[in-house]
């Protein structure tokens, strides 16, 4: 069989590993266009900033993948031949398949303002952008970020980082309104000001003014202000970069379209990552899952189908994690921003301003915790994940609560707080459990000798 | 050593697109340099022999007051978190020329203290008031050499201190590692002279130290020492064979070589800045697990043919022996230690010594592999692969390899020094002790196994 793979990036990467270990006869090749070895996308703030150079992002030597025989093929794919089953690349080539995975990730998404196509404007999704950003960013002492995302925040970050003076316009209420709570989107909101940065919420783009040479000069604001820069980072999402699939006949939306094997509507022809849409979403989850560990998730999971496995996209309880300049955020399972019917929230936060828990429960029965975040507070996702599958009561949870406590030693935990905020409110007189209770969840975490009982590691094993 | 760019050798640190010297930074700088300059007056002239105290002072002002009017400054502005902004644009910290320069100077220094210590009379001088106070005597090379050491390790822990305060676990240990440097490496042993006893430094064991079981130098001990001196030779013995195994059982490997040894706390503090310039390869794995264990063999003979030596006296060597110590002692204590260890500092990073040269590292790590309950626990699936705790691990250990496939980290060479779980930016990483079951972690993305990488024997 002859696997070819559209993108080097963790999804593509993660199925090529995954098929090569299981099937050492399968002849494999990547394709991409954006770098000659697969680097962590998630890193490129840190190249910019100069925590890490490019080569430190790699998270595999270079000898790797000729050892591991994961040809490498550094060129666009410009178009998908589905019927004679080849594709066209930018070099002239042709490469035929007998099985093709599309992992080609995401691209910046624009919205149409006047402006966005001049010198000094830019979005940043990959290592083209980063070089973009350090030419245009070099000369310049104050500049605009637009969006307020994920990608947004390291932007300011990044610039900051530089010295450049920010202004952040941010079109929602409160940080990531759309996703997060107001309390932790205002501790966010803290963190950015407090970091020197000129925060504008509920303000968004009206277009980008243009010098003489082609290259920004301002912007105006929905406000009417004019804010004077020569550098317009547009962070306002990312959308499938999937261009190249036009005409191949391979069924798209807004990604390519999936069922839950990851099979597009074409023999053959797979989808998987940033890129791909699934027709019927998994409950509580978004078609389209533009995240790390998906992409991670999704391309180990298909590589079982490849290799004459066929499995079922089944993911594990959600999760995620962010840094928010100095705060690191972790979510397990759902929280809402807005609280639905029928649920309820505990929400603690430290004196500091720096640091909170909050749990999601449902409010009837055995008030099952629905989901946790966890903000300048590490903790442990496999308990979690158990807690959550295992649909643990509220006062359960509470009571071991330090057992999921994940911070470095000597640090203050506020899992104590966190309980007396539950029984201040409810009346109830929950006791924490003593430290012991962590050696027990040790033991059930997912190691050698307990595997098959664990709903965590069931949904892991295949990766 | 491919990893870090030189692109930017040539740039002063004032061009570093991610740092500004300000103005306060600046007097720092300047001040240290004075600093400097007269460190220099004192070597080429007797300035010091005329008037030590106000050379000590106008010296401890310089030295010590300018970098920590820097660092004070290069923090103030901001918050508690990493922020290893401009490490790999900076020519100090990057192999850029400040970098080398450093490295040269270093390595002189080292040079000029073992083999032209005549040198280095001018700046003797300089501490004799110090000496004098402490232990009663003139001061001598030896005693330069520690106050300097012990002075890098507190002003530069004040550093680390100040760096990495939004963990308690690093302040705290930084805290210990400047207490026994200061005390048990220094004060003590100073101490001790002053009190005709035998210098001993409570802090170092067989094999580090490797004569604290020779028994040349046991029934010297015992000699000068009397009572005091049966129960420093008892110490000895006792820490090595009890006292170690059952801390590194408890705790790793840490408690010694980042909370205690003084190599070890210069590395954590002066060394910090250059931690990330280890080699990473797997190449460098090999050369480390072959020369630490050859480094521990020879000294586990050379331990055990002096005995014989001595029971049979001198059926070995004859009279001989003697040289056969010092020759260790020249290679491996003196050059491999300071002058490749510290020396070498600003181009192969903090731990070359602990790393590939450390006999005590050897033993520890093999405990610490086999029979300890320390690991470094991985979060599920939370890595991202950044490469942040890889690129800022002193050991040179690939932590990202072990995290990106949700095993835990267990490598004999592992110090604890925690960097990897403070830099991590997804809270990924914790150091424990727990239960010895399951310690490994079950790798929940196990794709192609080690494939690449070799298995770690010791
Ligand atoms: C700055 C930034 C920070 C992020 N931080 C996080 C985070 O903290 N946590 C998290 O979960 N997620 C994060 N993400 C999102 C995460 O990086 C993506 O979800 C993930 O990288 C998607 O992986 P992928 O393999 O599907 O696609 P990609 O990583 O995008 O890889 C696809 C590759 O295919 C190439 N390609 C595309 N089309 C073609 C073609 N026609 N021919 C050849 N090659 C092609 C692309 O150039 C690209 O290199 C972040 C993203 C960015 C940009
Ligand atoms: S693995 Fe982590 S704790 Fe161990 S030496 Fe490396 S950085 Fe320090
Ligand atoms: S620093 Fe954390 S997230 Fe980054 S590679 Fe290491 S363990 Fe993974």
């Amino acid at each position: 069989m002859h696997l070819a793979i559209i993108g080097n990036g963790i999804t593509g990467v993660t199925c090529a590993r995954l098929v090569r270990k299981r099937d050492p006869d399968a002849r494999i090749t990547i394709v991409s266009d954006e770098s000659d070895h697969f680097y962590s996308r998630t890193a490129l703030m840190y190249i910019y900033m100069g925590h890490m150079t490019e080569a430190h992002t790699k998270p595999y030597a270079d000898g790797f993948w000729e050892e591991n025989r994961i040809d490498l093929v550094r060129d666009r794919v410009e178009r998908i031949d589905t019927a004679s089953k080849q594709l066209h690349l930018q070099s002239g080539k042709t490469m035929g398949y007998d099985a093709l995975l599309i992992a080609s990730g995401s691209t910046s998404t624009f919205f149409g303002w006047p402006g966005q196509d001049l010198g000094g404007v830019q979005g940043l999704y990959g290592l083209p952008d980063l070089a973009e950003m350090e030419r245009w960013t070099s000369d310049v002492e104050q500049a605009v970020v637009v969006g307020g995302g994920l990608i947004g925040v390291e932007m300011a970050e990044m610039l900051r980082a530089r010295g450049i003076h920010v202004t952040f316009l941010v079109r929602e209420p409160t940080y990531m309104s759309y996703l997060i709570p107001a309390e932790e989107g205002r501790m966010i909101e803290r963190q950015i000001t407090g970091h020197g940065i000129d925060l504008r919420m509920e303000t968004e783009l009206k277009e980008i003014l243009p010098d003489d040479s082609g290259r920004a000069r301002a912007v105006v604001t929905s406000d009417g202000e004019e804010i004077p820069t020569r550098f317009v980072g547009l962070t306002t999402g990312v959308n499938p970069s999937i261009g190249f699939v036009e005409g191949s006949g391979i069924e798209t939306s807004r990604g390519v379209l999936i069922d839950r094997y990851f099979r597009t509507n074409v023999p053959d022809v797979y989808a998987a990552g940033d890129c791909a849409e699934f027709r019927e979403p998994l409950p509580d989850r978004k078609p389209i899952e533009q995240l790390w560990y998906t992409g991670r998730e999704h391309g180990a999971t298909l590589a079982y189908t490849l290799t004459g496995e066929p499995r079922e996209y089944r993911p594990s309880v959600f999760y995620n994690s962010a840094k928010y300049f100095d705060i690191e955020y972790q979510t397990y399972g759902r929280i809402d921003p807005e609280l639905p019917v029928g649920e309820q929230t505990l929400y603690w936060e430290h004196p500091d301003g720096n640091r909170s828990i909050r749990l999601q429960y449902s409010a009837e029965g055995e008030k099952a915790v629905v989901g946790a975040n966890l903000m300048g507070v590490r903790h442990r996702h496999a308990v979690w994940a158990d807690w959550i599958s295992q649909k643990q009561g509220i006062e359960y949870v509470l009571s071991n609560l330090s057992a999921a406590n994940f911070d470095p030693e000597f640090s203050d935990q506020g899992e104590p707080a966190v309980i007396a905020v539950y029984n201040a409110a409810n009346g109830t007189s929950i006791q924490p459990r003593a430290r012991k209770g962590w050696k027990r969840w040790m033991a059930k975490l997912p190691m050698r000798g307990n595997l098959e009982e664990r709903r965590l590691v069931d949904s892991f094993a295949h990766l | 050593m491919p990893d870090i760019p030189t692109y930017n050798a040539q740039i002063a640190l004032a061009e570093n697109p991610a740092h500004d010297t300000s103005s306060v930074q600046m007097v720092g700088l300047i001040v240290f340099a004075l600093g400097l300059l007269g460190v220099v007056v004192a070597l080429f002239s007797d300035l010091g022999a005329q008037q030590p105290i106000l050379m000590l002072v106008l010296l401890a002002v310089g030295v010590v007051g300018g970098p920590l009017l820097y660092i004070w400054d290069s923090y103030r502005s901001t918050g508690a978190g990493i922020h290893n902004n401009g490490v790999m644009f900076s020519s100090n910290q990057a192999r850029g020329l400040i970098g080398w320069v450093a490295g040269i100077v270093l390595t002189g220094g080292y040079i000029l203290l073992y083999w032209f210590p005549t040198t280095l009379e001018g700046l003797v001088r300089v501490v004799d008031p110090l000496a004098y106070t402490l232990r009663g005597t003139a001061a001598d090379r030896w005693f330069l050499y520690g106050t300097i050491y012990t002075i890098a390790v507190l002003v530069m822990g004040v550093r680390a201190i100040v760096k990495y305060r939004h963990s308690r676990y690093q302040i705290i240990r930084t805290c210990s590692v400047m207490f026994f440097q200061l005390g048990f490496a220094f004060l003590i042993p100073q101490l001790l002279l002053l009190f005709n006893q035998p210098e001993f430094y409570f802090s170092y064991f067989w094999p580090l130290k490797y004569d604290y079981l020779w028994p040349g130098n046991i029934s010297y001990i015992i000699e000068s020492g009397a009572g005091l001196g049966v129960f420093m030779v008892f110490w000895g013995a006792m820490m090595t064979s009890i006292a170690t195994p059952i801390l590194t059982y408890f705790f790793g490997k840490r408690w010694y070589c980042s909370w205690v040894c003084g190599c070890g706390g210069l590395a954590e503090t002066a060394g910090d800045p250059y931690r990330h310039l280890s080699d990473k390869s797997l190449g460098s794995w090999k050369i480390e697990r072959w020369l630490v264990h050859s480094v521990l063999l020879f000294v586990i003979v050379t331990t055990a043919l002096l005995w014989i030596n001595s029971a049979t006296e001198g059926g070995v060597f004859g009279g001989s022996s003697q040289m056969f110590s010092q020759w260790y002692g020249f290679g491996i204590g003196l050059v491999f230690s300071g002058v490749v260890g510290v020396g070498f500092y600003p181009v192969m990073g903090s731990r070359v010594w602990c790393r590939f040269g450390c006999p005590m590292a050897a033993v520890l790590g093999f405990q610490q592999r086999f029979f300890s309950r320390f690991r470094i626990t991985t979060n599920g699936g939370q890595c991202i692969s950044c490469g942040n705790c890889s690129t800022y691990c002193e050991m040179g250990i690939d932590v990202r390899w072990y995290a990106q496939r949700g095993q835990n980290i267990i490598r004999s060479s592992c110090v604890g020094c925690g960097i990897c779980s403070a830099v991590c930016p997804r809270g990924v990483l914790n150091l424990e002790n727990g239960p010895r079951e399951g310690r490994f972690g079950t790798p929940h993305l196990n794709l192609i196994a080690d494939l690449e990488v070799l298995e770690d024997p010791a």
